[in-house]
């Protein structure tokens, strides 16, 4: 059971910040998130691309906004939990919360806050029937244990970076690798497609293009996928694994079904306090939440994220005395230690 | 009207049809007028913000307009998009104009 203060689900721009507001009054932070890498959509969708709207950056982009966010927090030590989904919550007796991943990874905290924006990304799967029925048993949407592909024959789907990017790396793997994709044109880094037309020109993998997937082929498991090439007769290709990597999709997911009142797929909070849900002691914060006036920016979630500490402190610390500091004053007592201050200013008399 | 809006007809993913006024003096694209109209979902459309980068604004023109060719991008999203046919466009990627007027589309499933 990972204890904390606060657990967070989602490690977005908005759940990384709240770990540093949530630093400065001394409360631990874990954060949940299904992705294997804290930023979120900055990280998983559009980390090359510039965003102009972030207060005293003209520009940033994306994924260097989670480096930076990471950094900031880093003195706070949050904990994660990556590459989960936050499935179930428990209110204990005692008001606490245990929140579980669909992997069984337990989290008890006193505070939860919701900082999932438009939900968990999960895999979008290609439209064949019975796709769902291979699932683990050769089809795999995620690469999480390159091993497993040792030896074998692999046939990957999909013409952006991730397609490329695991083509490259199971070349020196897998026994076959076979790449096919709708058209001739792949969208993805230079030298990824560079690297992928080398390993053609070799004939260390196979290009098929522009062609689709039409229908798997197996009983227990995988064992060959109708292939059909643009007005060509499908035919089938023999294979161990099929991988179809066709980006990511976010879904609400589990916590639709936590009691909280939901209105048009986002969580309703009070923003007249501290952004808290219907269920007390659990916050929405970010794109996730909604309330009259809600405008989904980051710089939205932060300032949320800041009112959801100090309502947080107050559960946390019942009747305790606080009062609000400036961190150029007070400066940043991190939890490992570390103490960042302002200067001294220089007293020196002038003769 | 404002004289500034176009009229154009969506039908959304039940199969609704609406008839809308839709502003070409605001710098607005078919995947906004969706969301402004509330049209789809909220979270099920425009996901990327507008990027091209997700798909979640696929839709198919019904009519017969000429509208501005496909850039490099949105080809390369429709690649790997589902329920993609020869009518589909990201509706990001359609800027609202008075060339639009008249417009039809239909919004392909939410996947």
């Amino acid at each position: 059971m990972i204890t904390t203060d606060i657990i967070i689900i989602g490690a977005g721009p908005t759940g990384l910040f709240a770990v540093f507001e949530a630093g400065l009054l001394k409360l631990k932070c874990h954060l949940i998130d299904a992705l294997p890498q804290p930023g979120g959509q900055c990280s998983e969708i559009y980390p090359k691309k510039p965003i102009y709207d972030i207060p005293a950056y003209p520009e940033i982009l994306a994924g260097d906004l989670t480096d930076k966010l990471m950094e900031q927090c880093k003195q706070f030590e949050p904990g994660f939990t990556l590459g989960e989904r936050a499935e179930t919550i428990e209110k204990k007796e005692d008001g606490t919360f245990i929140v579980t991943t669909n992997k069984g990874t337990k989290h008890h905290a006193p505070v939860v806050a919701i900082a999932s924006g438009l939900g968990s990304f999960e895999p979008r799967k290609p439209l064949l029937d019975n796709i769902t029925d291979f699932e683990d048993k050769g089809v795999e949407y995620i690469i999480k244990e390159p091993e497993i592909y040792r030896n074998k024959n692999v046939v990957i789907a999909g013409g952006g970076d991730s397609a490329l990017d695991w083509v490259i790396f199971l070349a020196d793997v897998a026994k076959s690798v076979t790449l096919v994709h709708r058209r001739n044109e792949f969208r993805g880094h230079l030298d990824s497609v560079e690297k992928v037309q080398e390993l053609k020109n070799q004939g260390k993998i196979n290009l098929i293009t522009p062609a689709e997937i039409t229908a798997i082929v197996g009983n227990d498991k995988v064992q060959a996928l109708e292939i059909t090439k643009k007005d060509e007769a499908p035919f089938n290709l023999e294979t161990d694994h099929f991988i179809p990597l066709f980006g990511l999709s976010p879904k609400l997911g589990p916590i639709a079904n936590w009691g909280l009142d939901i209105e048009k797929n986002a969580i309703k909070v009070n923003n007249a306090l501290d952004y808290q849900t219907n269920i007390p002691g659990i916050f929405a914060i970010g794109d996730g939440n909604i309330y009259p006036g809600k405008l989904k920016l980051i710089l939205c979630g932060f300032h949320e994220a800041t009112l959801m500490c100090q309502a947080a402190y107050q559960i946390i610390n019942p009747g305790k005395r606080y009062v609000l500091k400036y961190t150029t004053v007070a400066g940043v007592d991190g939890f490992d230690g570390t103490r960042k201050e302002a200067p001294k200013s220089v007293v020196k008399t002038i003769d | 009207m404002d004289s500034n809006d176009v009229k154009i007809t969506i039908i959304d993913r039940d199969g609704v049809k609406h008839n809308i006024e839709a502003p070409t003096d605001m710098s607005m694209n078919l995947m906004e007028v969706v969301r402004s109209y509330e049209l789809a979902s909220e979270g099920t459309i425009g996901v990327c913000g507008g990027m091209a980068m997700c798909a979640s604004c696929q839709c198919y023109i019904n009519s017969e307009h000429d509208l501005p060719e496909m850039q490099d991008d949105e080809e390369a999203m429709l690649s790997e998009a589902f329920y993609v046919k020869e009518s589909s466009r990201l509706g990001c990627q359609i800027h609202i104009s008075k060339d639009l007027e008249g417009l039809e589309v239909e919004l392909a499933p939410e996947s």
